[in-house]
């Protein structure tokens, strides 16, 4: 790929060591063999994520993951049988109070609260046969390192790492869980989600404000609505709402598995056909309808709190398919890499009104147009006015003067030594070659993406960026710093809104 | 690149776990369990390839590790003395120092012409200041490696420091202070550090205004000359390389440099904190931060293998005793975590903490103390012990599972002085832990009448008052001005 030439990192040399099979049920598994030590690592990438979340259940696919460690009809109870039943009276009882709880006129009292007991103890009855925590737990007694799971706007994901002597016991695991997830314990997870809200969004002045960005970027499209969801939407999303979701989104045609490690292709293949191949074939997903129609103004959100200054703002730009998907990239990397980068110099190094200025792409997400966003960390005494001011130069020069020789040759080289610095590392190049595969339907895209960056001009830079950054197609979120209004702690200054 | 300026998660996604744990318990097992049954076949063999040290006779040590993937050679200059060796006084030198060092070049060189060189090949040289350490790395395609290593070597041996750079270093320092108190979780890491150490602690102090002004240029280059000595440092290179022309090259460059005095580090008192509460309060936020810490201990301390057995039982992961509780069973939390620390040439910290909603702010902490108390009153059981050793020893080798870790293991084991096959001897220790261990350790050491208790949270959403926990006293987090600023 670069002239460096050296064996193991061009695409002939992951040919011989990669093979992608897709099973009878539509799931496809990718297994690369890099037998550097006797461990691999997994990427389990779900094409789901929170856009996907239904109208009124903002957070499912959030929710839905923290319930994938919940276990399987094996795993995680002492007896399944009875706890389908018990699950199944837990729903009927929530179902009775939820219905009471959303009634707007003639809600009882009364009635709500026995129907909440009745919902609490049906949890009670059905928590007897939990063995709580035992999925994870065995994973990590087994030796799995890195345990975790994600959701993003546009793509669910699972992964660890193990022993490869474990291999096995892995697929019987990921197989369960994805194939036939229990979702026991539902309404105590939830809680737990509504404390990762509070985290990342109530209780943080930087998740506050860019949940209102985002809220306020897209009036159409989901990349809009808040990933963890809405508190309201978050607090009163069912089980029953979590298994359909399963049904339509983790069909097995919907999901892409990369294995990598101290695995062969020839026996890993067929043993993970015996696990994986077992889960039934369902109809993919439709694809969104939802297309953001053009911004037809700026929109501006001021957050005034006592928090200090923070500047954002974002351009609606296309999917990572579009063409110039690495113009965008390009630049990201002049105005952000290091401190060569434009806005370093201007903002920070020689204005010094910024501590930090960088630009960024796919925001919140790539699969769907998302944003070109910009963001500056005004120094104290600095304004989001002369942030915005700055910022702003920056991008005109874009849209009139051709970027440097040196600016677009850095942009190429980095980019490639990057690319080739990510293919030394088990879970990073499972994660590779599972989003490209999900993505593009071939991994080899991977390499082939380098075409598309030595093909970016000066020219691209300029028509891209005319195009781009305008005025109407501008959302701004700041924070301005106001002093609360009386010493009263009872009384938070927080004021704020569109414009 | 820009490793000094302040990281913005704006991009965070959401995720099972808020912090990477690791482990713990139960099973009242009725049903078959098919996972069992499945074979887990010997591991292959497997010897990790340890890399090559020399000593110069200038008292220099150098670790070599090949690893030919790709086709790049990294490497670090680890050099003695750090943040915590600096005067009270003028604390952000180090960071002000790691920071100017490679921004402001070379006697030959400017540190932005360097960043365009370096940019242009892909390539990287930096230098920062750590707690113990300061340091300069390097990174690049193997065929750049003599430029850029050039590029490395001059910042060592000669170094310009500048007043702007050190006016930028500044600035970014600045910036930090008056952001500090934003942040709800920023604001109870920090306080429960300073509760743990004492406020004045090296390991826990923080710049102030006052601090940072009084950091001049010959500050910098007093500490430079002071600490680049060869006897203080670790040189350490990984990739694609043949190791005696490597060392060729190295020792041409460093055996010409003299010995000179080695940092050495004093050490300061530490002192348990006392059994207390500390608040402070933040009126935009519906979710509190809650700490509960003490000292922990040195990685050295014989009882470290028990206490680290202990630890998995109690928060090591999602079976461990705290996270069954606190987020599981009571659903209290999405953040919880914790253990007995321990450092290698210092006592680490026992930190217990969890992000509860403001209104079970004191059920939450109650249910970790509960837990923390349960240590000494209940032994791990059979299942817990198993499950807790099964986790850190199957999960062993990914202690040294690529080369740069090996290599990264030896250099740290170096520089504080531990013996070279302390993992394998970590392992084996481990593997005789008895749960008559666990308790003894858990009884010797875990003392609440040594914790403190640390909230950051919104006070009119409590509902229960915080002093059902003890009496409290409210932390003063105000930011002191810069010296000479007109008062408000």
């Amino acid at each position: 790929m670069l002239a460096v030439g050296a064996s193991a990192q061009d695409m002939a040399s992951f040919e011989k060591r990669t093979t992608v099979k897709v099973l009878p049920n539509g799931l496809t598994i990718i297994v690369c063999e890099r037998p550097e030590a006797p461990v691999f690592s997994y990427f389990t990438m779900v094409n789901a994520g929170s856009v996907d979340d239904p109208g009124g259940q903002s957070g499912l696919a959030h929710m839905f993951e923290h319930m994938a460690f919940k276990g399987t009809r094996e795993i995680g109870t002492t007896d399944y049988p009875a706890e389908k039943a018990a699950l199944a009276k837990v729903e009927t009882a929530y179902t009775a109070y939820d219905t009471e709880f959303r009634k707007r006129v003639g809600q009882n009292a009364d009635k709500l609260a026995e129907l909440k007991k009745q919902f609490d103890e049906a949890q009670k009855a059905a928590e007897t046969y939990v063995v709580p925590n035992e999925f994870p737990q065995i994973a990590e007694e087994n030796g799995a390192e890195g345990l975790n799971a994600e959701t993003s706007e546009d793509s669910t994901n699972y992964f660890w790492s193990m022993p490869s002597n474990r291999l096995e016991l892995w697929a019987y695991m990921e197989s369960g869980r994805i194939g036939d997830p229990v979702l026991r314990e539902f309404y105590k997870e939830r809680d737990v989600v509504q404390e990762e809200r509070r985290m990342r969004i109530d209780s943080s002045p930087i998740g506050r404000m860019v949940e209102q960005m985002l809220a306020t970027a897209y009036v159409a499209h989901p990349y809009g609505r808040s990933g963890v969801g809405w508190e309201s939407e978050i607090s009163q999303v069912s089980a029953t709402e979590a298994e359909a979701f399963h049904k339509i989104y983790y069909t097995p045609s919907n999901i892409v598995i990369a294995v990598v490690g101290d695995v062969k292709a020839a026996t890993t293949i067929p043993m993970l056909e015996k696990y994986f191949g077992t889960i039934p074939a369902g109809p993919k997903p439709e694809e969104m309808t939802t297309i953001e129609p053009p911004q037809m103004a700026e929109k501006t959100v001021i957050i005034k709190e006592e928090t200090q200054p923070f500047y954002l703002e974002g351009y609606h730009r296309p999917d990572y398919r579009d063409p110039d998907d690495a113009v965008y990239d390009a630049i990201t990397d002049i105005f952000s890499n290091g401190r060569t980068a434009r806005l370093y110099r201007s903002l920070v190094r020689d204005q010094k009104i910024a501590a930090t200025a960088q630009g960024f792409s796919g925001f919140p997400g790539d699969k769907y147009p998302g944003l070109f966003a910009v963001y500056a960390v005004p120094l104290p005494g600095h304004t989001d006015q002369e942030m915005r001011e700055s910022i702003h130069k920056e991008l005109d020069k874009l849209k009139t003067e051709d970027v440097s020789d040196a600016e677009l040759e850095k942009y190429k080289t980095r980019a490639k030594a990057d690319k080739l610095r990510g293919l030394a590392d088990n879970a990073g190049l499972a994660e590779q070659l599972a989003e490209y595969q999900t993505r593009f339907g071939d991994w080899r895209e991977m390499f082939r993406e380098i075409a598309k960056i030595d093909a970016v001009t000066k020219a691209d830079i300029k028509r891209v960026a005319q195009k781009t950054f305008v005025e109407n197609n501008r959302t701004v979120a700041q924070i301005e710093f106001t002093a609360p209004a009386a010493t009263d702690d009872k009384a938070p200054a927080k004021t704020g809104g569109a414009q | 690149m820009n490793g000094h300026e302040m990281r913005v998660g704006l991009r965070a996604k959401l995720g099972v776990l808020a912090t990477v744990l690791a482990i713990g318990t139960v099973a009242f097992a009725q049903q078959a369990k098919p996972w069992e049954q499945i074979p887990v076949p010997p591991l292959h063999d497997f010897k990790p390839e340890q890399p090559k040290k020399i000593v110069l006779k200038n008292g220099l040590t150098i670790f070599l590790q090949e690893d030919h993937e790709l086709p790049f050679v990294n490497g670090s200059i680890l050099i003695r003395g750090g943040s915590r060796d600096e005067p009270a006084d003028k604390v952000g030198l180090v960071s002000l120092y790691g920071q100017a060092w490679r921004t402001s070049g070379t006697k030959t060189a400017s540190g932005d012409a360097l960043d365009e060189t370096l940019a242009l090949k892909a390539a990287d040289v930096e230098t920062s200041g750590g707690l113990a350490t300061t340091s300069v790395h390097w990174s690049s395609f193997k065929q750049d490696f003599d430029p850029v290593f050039g590029v490395a070597m001059d910042v060592l041996l000669h170094p310009d420091f500048k007043p702007e750079k050190l006016a930028l270093g500044k600035q970014q320092l600045a910036a930090g202070i008056a952001r500090r108190n934003d942040d709800a979780a920023g604001i109870a890491g920090r306080e429960a550090s300073m509760v743990a150490y004492g406020k004045d602690s090296p390991y826990s102090r923080h710049v102030e205004y006052a601090t940072i002004a009084a950091v001049k240029l010959p500050d910098l280059v007093a500490w430079h000359d002071k600490t680049v000595v060869p006897n203080g440092m670790i040189v350490s290179v990984s990739g694609d390389f043949d190791s005696a022309a490597m060392e060729a090259k190295l020792r041409k460059a460093f055996e010409p440099m003299a010995r000179g005095a080695e940092v050495k580090t004093v050490q300061p008192a530490f002192k348990d904190p006392k059994q207390a509460v500390y608040f402070v309060n933040k009126a935009d936020v519906n979710q509190s931060n809650v700490y509960i810490v003490g000292l922990g201990t040195e990685r050295n301390n014989p009882d470290y293998y028990a206490l680290t057995v202990m630890n998995e039982v109690f928060s090591g992961g999602f079976g461990s005793r705290l996270f069954q509780s606190v987020r599981t069973k009571l659903g209290l939390a999405y953040s919880v975590g914790g253990g007995y620390g321990a450092a290698y040439d210092h006592p680490g910290t026992f930190t217990v903490a969890a992000a509860t909603k403001s209104s079970s702010t004191v059920a939450a902490t109650k249910a970790m103390l509960d837990e923390i108390a349960l240590l000494k009153t209940k032994p791990p059981t059979p299942e817990e012990l198993r499950s807790a050793k099964d986790q850190v020893l199957n999960s062993f080798i990914f202690n040294y599972d690529s080369r740069e870790k090996t290599l990264n293991e030896q250099v740290s084991l170096a520089f504080y002085g531990y013996p070279p096959d302390f993992l394998d001897r970590f392992k084996d220790a481990i593997e005789k832990v008895t749960a008559e261990d666990v308790t003894r350790v858990a009884t010797k050491y875990i003392d609440v009448s040594k914790l403190a208790i640390v909230v950051v949270g919104n006070q009119s959403e409590f509902g229960t008052p915080l002093d059902k926990l003890g009496p409290v006293t409210t932390l003063d987090i105000a930011i002191p001005p810069p010296p000479g600023a007109p008062k408000k």
